[in-house]
């Protein structure tokens, strides 16, 4: 056997320095180390994946490789925090959200260290690679952690934008991110502002409050919705913790009902969320959340696993009309 | 060492005890015995013997060993204590009295309504606490965390932490153990307090950690075994250690110890891990303590 392989075959590391899904992150804290901030990287044997490799080139010596030891990578964050640095460190959201999750509990939140928690490849997003690597309880367990905030971009450049505005954020983040591949909705230059919804309008009949990767999909729902004459609006929630709440009292006044759409568990995440202002706020208002309905996901190509769970433009909008067709 | 050692006395030649210095510890470590029993009156449940097993640990590292400033508790270059056992942390509160972290009357309100001192230390609300814990298993992590940061920034601090032997039983440790070895962690201490029991029986029926010298090494790590309660041996110890900068790998440090060493009937019934003393019993023990040397 010998002779070049067809351009066809791939293999990872290649594959992923090529094409880095996730450069986004590495793009940030470069620069943010650049600025002179005292950040550091690490990740649990997963640098390709999660785009560290270029981090990691530029400052090797400000990358720590944990190796598969996810939780003492977390609390070792921890502790490295505490002298005043300021540690990003990555890995599956599956993993973070519940191997990890008593030690950025105990570690991280409760010592409210400013440890900086990437959960990618979150949701359904490793498609047939099968449940133990989708993460769609993490927005559940992550959100009951007192002092812990949860950001959940849209795309890339929300993620570059929000990793880069809270850098001064004095307690830790987790941020729920995908996998680099989601279609952009914003540019690195579009604010983030922690704790502030981005409002893409407030439909007269219905708004959808999404976070994550059903947000572009959402928003093109609403559009084709509105070209049919129907009033529909988008808000990205992009920070699930602290919750703007006051975007969702804006949408419960003004819309007939409402919507959530999210990659996770419908119980615990960001349906949950929301449901929680409007009984709290006895808004009365119809709320239908969608995402995975208290399952474990079948496998698939993730494009496929997004069709089936109507998790992409066609499938929000139709849930989107089944929602309009119960007001 | 760039740092002062405020509390620590100048030893120029010798990492051997004085007399002197050997006596004042013994009385830190019965001072450290007496307050716990005092504390736990007002707790009306502790871990005596838990604190009993350490005693000398604390004071060797507290009274001679450690850089740190009771009047400036985020001094960025103090030696840094960490407590795997963190239920052993009522042993530690009277001594951060002492030197001024924490008042009196807050140290005489330990576990009522709104203080901040309880069973496990919270790094939050204390002064003098490097990091919290009350879950087993995670303090390696952080003190190596600490340990890389203070060579990533080229400070000179020591990171001391001390674990329980049943803690060995815990994957998160010997994580970190792999880890701080892999990254030749030369400014961390590990000190294990191996009294032997833990809650449902003796660690070696509960499950083997044996032998555990020889597992650290193979970890990467330097060995030592001491006796836990020889404070001049152990004090000498812990001085070489933290002063020898030609280590290029982590210490660990076996301290064998008794549970509940000082009060007799606590040594041999492991069961005093957790409980109360009423006064009368309580001021035998003290008489107890008071009446012989460790």
């Amino acid at each position: 056997m010998s002779g070049p392989l067809s351009p066809n075959s791939w293999q990872y590391r290649a594959l992923n320095s090529a094409n880095p899904g996730l450069d986004f992150l590495s793009d940030a804290l470069i620069e943010l180390a650049r600025d002179g901030h005292r950040v550091i990287a690490g990740s649990a044997d997963l640098q390709y994946s999660n785009g560290l490799n270029k981090f990691a080139k530029e400052f090797p010596e400000r990358y720590i490789s944990f190796g598969i030891s996810e939780q003492n990578m977390v609390t070792a964050a921890a502790g490295i925090a505490t002298t005043g640095m300021i540690p990003f460190v990555a890995t599956f959201g599956s993993f973070l959200g519940l191997l990890a999750c008593e030690q950025i509990r105990m570690d991280c939140a409760y010592c409210a260290q400013p440890v900086r928690l990437i959960g990618h490849h979150t949701g359904i997003s490793l498609g047939f690679y099968g449940t133990s690597h989708h993460a769609t309880e993490d927005i559940g367990t992550m959100r009951s952690i007192a002092d812990l905030a949860i950001v959940s971009p849209a795309d890339g450049p929300q993620l570059y934008a929000a990793l880069k505005a809270t850098i001064h954020h004095p307690q830790p983040i987790y941020f729920r991110i995908g996998r680099g591949r989601e279609p952009d909705v914003y540019t690195r230059q579009t604010p983030f502002v922690l704790g502030k919804a981005i409002e893409h309008g407030i439909g007269e009949e219905l708004t959808i409050i999404a976070c994550g990767l059903p947000v572009h999909p959402s928003l093109e729902a609403a559009r084709r919705l509105t070209a049919g004459g129907r009033s529909v609006g988008v808000i990205d929630m992009a920070t699930i913790k602290p919750l703007d709440r006051a975007a969702v009292l804006r949408a419960a006044k003004r819309s007939k009902i409402l919507m959530t759409a999210e990659e996770h568990n419908v119980l615990g995440g960001l349906g949950s969320a929301v449901a929680e202002v409007l009984a709290d706020e006895g808004c009365g208002i119809k709320l239908v959340r969608h995402g995975i309905h208290d399952e474990y996901s079948l496998i698939a190509p993730p494009t496929h696993l997004y069709a089936h769970y109507r998790l992409d433009a066609d499938g929000i909008e139709a849930v989107a009309r089944e929602t309009l067709a119960r007001i | 060492m760039t740092a002062p050692q405020p509390n620590a006395p100048v030893r120029p030649n010798s990492f051997d005890l004085t007399a002197g210095e050997i006596a004042r510890l013994r009385g830190k470590a019965r001072f450290i015995r007496l307050e716990t029993i005092r504390l736990i009156e007002i707790a009306k449940v502790g871990h005596y013997s838990s604190v009993f097993s350490a005693a000398e640990i604390f004071a060797a590292l507290y009274y001679d060993v450690m850089a740190f400033r009771g009047d400036a508790p985020g001094w960025p270059d103090r030696d840094r204590f960490l407590m795997g056992k963190g239920h052993a942390a009522v042993g530690l509160f009277p001594i951060l009295a002492e030197f001024g972290f924490i008042d009196r009357e807050t140290l005489d309100g330990y576990t009522r309504l709104g203080n901040p001192l309880g069973d496990h230390p919270d790094m939050r609300k204390v002064p003098g606490i490097d990091f919290s814990s009350g879950s087993i298993g995670h303090a390696l992590s952080a003190g190596a965390g600490m340990a890389w940061s203070g060579r990533f920034e080229k400070r000179g601090f020591s990171v001391f932490v001390m674990l329980g032997d049943g803690e060995m039983q815990e994957g998160q440790v010997w994580e970190a153990a792999l880890f701080a070895g892999h990254q030749k962690l030369n400014r961390l201490v590990a000190i294990i307090d191996r009294n032997g029991y833990q809650l449902d029986g003796k660690v070696d029926d509960v499950m083997a950690i044996e032998p555990l010298g020889a597992k650290w090494r193979d970890f990467g790590w330097e060995v030592h075994e001491v006796d836990g309660h020889d404070i001049a041996a152990l004090t000498r110890l812990l001085r070489e250690v933290k002063a020898d900068d030609s280590r290029q790998k982590p210490c660990c440090i076996i301290a064998r110890t008794l549970k509940g060493k000082g009060v007799s009937y606590m040594e041999t019934e492991p069961g005093w891990h957790l409980g109360y003393l009423d006064p009368a019993d309580a001021a035998r023990a003290v008489d107890e303590i008071l009446s012989k040397e460790i």
